[in-house]
């Protein structure tokens, strides 16, 4: 039985995408010129994971190209080249080429050949550059070699002496199968020595007296023979010899070869020393290695997606957990005798539990947080590139990389965040002539921040550009219709236009932005976070866009209102006011129907049991209920319903899981006493409300 | 070992037959497959979904999962009688489209028995003479002189969802 490796696969994925990212950041560094020796390692080290990983797993495309970029990185890192511009743009494509085929990998699907292939030809075409390159063109073409810098000609494959301890078999390993497992590289020939066997008398069956010598005529990765003794490799000895081609050096190859078909016991305790170290490193990276996949939920095989949890956040929860049990301990015993005068401490303990489950539950959240640089460390390769691309001199300033956010939103916010950056360089920042005209700066700045701000996340992208040309909107808008001429709207209201659907105002399309897609999408996107976003705008000074989102998808702040006996809840976050009408506050438009006047604004009413169609409300005369009002998309109404009920955490429950999405629904909780309550989504309302066109011409019910 | 296991479940389906809970519905009886069903509950008054279909009368808690109930009555348009003790709620459920499982519960009258029947035992359903819509039927089958429909658990939860998209 062999292992199934695609249940690493995940997990190289993600190593791999983390290297690539390694690379990508350090190679944006030395884009300055100066090179540190540390970063390049970094780099190179990163590279060559990714290769050896994509060896073991079979993926040769890869590690046949990442092993030229290693190489150039390898003189780079040894000093003998110098890392030009031209060779750090080349690897940074390599880097996206390199994730291109990973995603093609991960995802079944098939790579461009022959972009990797052009890719190629400029890796080999930078070595070639004889600047002080070694050798390149050898290790160019014979791709697979051991990630040693020292070893510039490649083994034709290796030799292996395999002498297992006694007390192997009882480990649960079996030398059988890690021969096989060898044998799955290659042709493999095996000599077994058995001079260790003792008399039959003597012999335990549970004891392994055999040593084998393996030679695997394949010229695999060392790390890959590596990989397979890692299992075993305190429970054994072992030595890995290359074996060199014929004719090179063949003489000394030859009686390497010979003196360890003699004496094996000798050269496997002559290559001991080296092993012995090597163990010792290797070790080190393995528990690293296997802490990471402990922390990335080792279980699930491709399909599912994991989470790297910092290693102090498991041990708080299980700390926590250890505090819960022990208070439910407690309450247990003074409930096996219990009195009135214990009144007291059942209350204590009764605390404790509270705040302990809440501690938990904080804990718990704790896990699916990340950090926000995850979704900001693209950045800097993005305005490297679109500053470049658009003749602009722009500096990104990043702030708040280590607030963090629910890692759904981490996943989520990602393109609508490219999405704004880039409206920012393309639109935003001008040109440096411009600028320099408007006597500003000649290098503009994009400001990327994140911080906490009360229960939500707020990010904010701001710009020291033109800022939004305000006439050009309204005008436009007119033009498309959306607003009529003598709309007196405030400029907050002109920005909010920008998020309609195919609206833009760019006299010309570039391949960068402006084709009008996007500001609606990154709109629903956000809203689809239940957050909201804001646009803040001063002509000849630069704009900011500003998100708010929750921290967490999975519990809300929710009010709980009463529409007859039915229960809802209105997420907190879109809730402006609660308030109860007076006559005077009331007025019909004509064909918008009932609106309210709320500090010089008409906000159009929705009456929750008319939408809903709840049969029994306690009021229907506006000035008997409350009006809620509330926000979603920019846009205000007033939610008509009985009577507030509190506000409270609720956590959030699918309904689609196993029904549908129903239209002005977001979800469903479940309230203290074990009973469902449905959770409003308050644009989805506002659309239905309008689509029913219940409040449109519904006559003004008042009586008084 | 896989493999072992599988013909391990084979045999037990094709000797003896599947196993069919049994529930009443306006004095007529139905079946659905064993396997399917999770649960059996009392009645307790869901919470409403607004402005759905009448027969899904809302969605209840199980156990911290969303479980939407769908009286079977008024689903196959049966006249509508009071609950009493003995209506109870059904939980099945069955891997939909797109390999998602999904739960439901059917509100039916009572539940009555367990009957065995292999696949000879099935017979076609009539395409006409029934309130029931034939994809919601696998078929029919004589259970001590009276007949019991069996029904398809995976195509009643799938209207239910599929209703959205039209």
């Amino acid at each position: 039985m062999s292992i199934d490796m695609a249940q690493f696969h995940q997990v190289f994925f993600e190593e791999s995408f983390e290297g690539l990212d390694i690379m990508e950041q350090g190679l944006l560094g030395m884009d300055g010129g100066a090179v540190d020796p540390e970063e390049v390692n970094a780099i190179f080290r990163a590279a060559h994971s990714i290769k050896g990983g994509s060896g073991t797993f079979g993926f040769t495309e890869i590690s046949d190209f990442t092993h030229v970029m290693e190489t150039l990185l390898d003189e780079m890192r040894d000093g003998r080249r110098e890392a030009t511009a031209d060779a750090v743009n080349v690897l940074l494509q390599s880097v996206d080429v390199l994730r291109e085929m990973l995603t093609a990998a991960q995802d079944g699907g098939s790579t461009d050949r022959e972009r990797v292939k052009q890719q190629h030809a400029e890796l080999e075409r930078i070595l070639a550059d004889k600047e002080g390159g070694a050798e390149p063109s050898v290790l160019a073409e014979t791709p697979v070699v051991d990630g040693a810098p020292s070893v510039e000609l490649q083994p034709v494959g290796w030799k292996v002496v395999f002498r297992p301890h006694q007390h192997l078999m009882r480990t649960g390993n079996d030398p059988l199968r890690i021969i096989r497992e060898l044998a799955s590289l290659g042709e493999l020939e095996a000599e077994c020595d058995v001079a260790a066997l003792p008399e039959f008398a003597e012999f335990e069956p549970e004891d392994s007296y055999l040593s084998w010598q393996l030679r695997l005529r394949e010229p695999v990765d060392k790390a890959q023979i590596d990989d397979i003794f890692e299992w075993v490799e305190d429970d054994c000895d072992f030595a890995i010899v290359p074996i060199m081609p014929e004719g090179f050096d063949s003489e000394n190859a030859g009686e390497e070869t010979k003196a360890d078909a003699a004496v094996p016991a000798q050269a496997v305790a002559a290559t001991e020393p080296p092993v012995e170290r090597r163990v010792g490193e290797r070790r080190k990276q393995g528990d690293r290695r296997q802490g990471d996949r402990r922390g990335s939920g080792a279980g699930s095989a491709g399909t599912s997606s994991s989470i790297r949890v910092d290693i102090n956040k498991i041990d708080s929860l299980i700390n926590m957990v250890g505090e819960l049990v022990i208070t439910q301990s407690m309450l247990g015993m003074l409930g096996d005798d219990f009195d009135m005068s214990r009144v007291e401490r059942l209350r204590e303990g009764l605390t404790q539990l509270e705040r302990h489950t809440r501690e938990l539950q904080e804990s718990v959240m704790q896990i699916r947080m990340v950090p926000i640089s995850f979704s900001f460390s693209r950045f800097p390769r993005l305005v490297h590139d679109l500053s470049s691309k658009l003749g602009k001199n722009i500096e990104l300033k990043m702030s708040g990389e280590n607030t963090e956010v629910d890692k759904t939103v981490i996943e989520k916010i990602g393109d609508p965040l490219v999405h704004l950056v880039r409206n920012s360089l393309d639109h935003g920042i001008e040109t440096p002539e411009e600028r320099v005209a408007a006597g500003k700066p000649e290098m503009g700045t994009v400001h990327l921040g994140a911080s906490h701000r009360g229960g939500n996340i707020v990010i904010e992208i701001r710009d020291d550009g033109r800022g939004l040309p305000r006439d050009k909107i309204f005008n436009k808008a007119i033009e498309r219709g959306l607003v009529k001429p003598d709309d007196n709207l405030s400029d907050k209201d002109i920005y909010d236009l920008i998020f309609q659907p195919g609206f833009s105002t760019a006299e010309q399309v570039s391949d960068v932005s402006g084709r009008g897609v996007g500001m609606d999408v990154v709109r629903r996107n956000i809203n689809e976070l239940g957050g909201a976003i804001e646009i803040d705008s001063t002509p000849g000074q630069g704009s900011a866009i500003i998100i708010r989102l929750p921290l967490t998808l999975a519990i809300l702040d929710g009010q709980t209102v009463r529409i007859g006996d039915e229960t809802y809840i209105v997420p907190l976050v879109s809730i402006i006011e609660s308030i109860q009408i007076h006559e005077d506050m009331l007025s019909t438009v004509a064909g918008r129907g009932e609106t309210f006047k709320l500090r010089e604004e008409y906000l159009p009413i929705v009456r929750m049991h008319e939408v809903f169609g709840i049969e029994n409300p306690d009021a229907r005369n506006l000035t008997d209920g409350i009006l809620v009002v509330v926000e979603g998309e920019g846009r205000k109404c007033g939610l008509f319903v009985d009577d507030l009920l509190g506000q409270q955490q609720v956590v959030i429950k699918s309904l689609e899981a196993n029904h549908r999405k129903v239209d002005g629904l977001s979800g469903a909780t479940i309230l203290g006493d074990g009973s469902v309550a449905l959770i409003l989504d308050i644009p989805g309302l506002m659309r239905l409300a309008k689509q029913r066109g219940l409040n449109a011409g519904a006559p003004l019910a008042l009586t008084a | 070992m896989n493999d072992a296991a599988n013909a391990v479940l084979v045999e037990e389906e094709e000797s003896p037959g599947t196993q069919y809970l049994t529930f009443l519905l306006a004095d007529e009886q139905y079946g659905l497959n064993i396997l399917q069903v999770q649960e059996i509950r009392g009645w307790e008054k869901p919470t409403r979904i607004p402005n759905s279909p009448k027969y899904l009368r809302g969605v209840v808690n199980l156990r911290g999962t969303i479980v939407p109930v769908m009286d079977m009555r008024l689903r196959f348009g049966l006249p509508v009688e009071p609950y009493s003790k003995e209506t109870v709620v059904i939980v099945v459920n069955a891997v939909c489209k797109r390999g998602v499982e999904r739960s439901i519960g059917l509100i039916v009258d009572a539940v009555s028995d367990v009957v065995v029947a292999n696949d000879e035992q099935i017979v076609n359903t009539p395409e006409f003479g029934s309130h029931v819509p034939t994809e919601n039927i696998i078929g029919l089958v004589n259970q001590g002189g009276s007949m019991v429909m069996l029904l398809d658990v995976a195509s009643l939860i799938e209207t239910d969802v599929a209703e959205e998209d039209g």
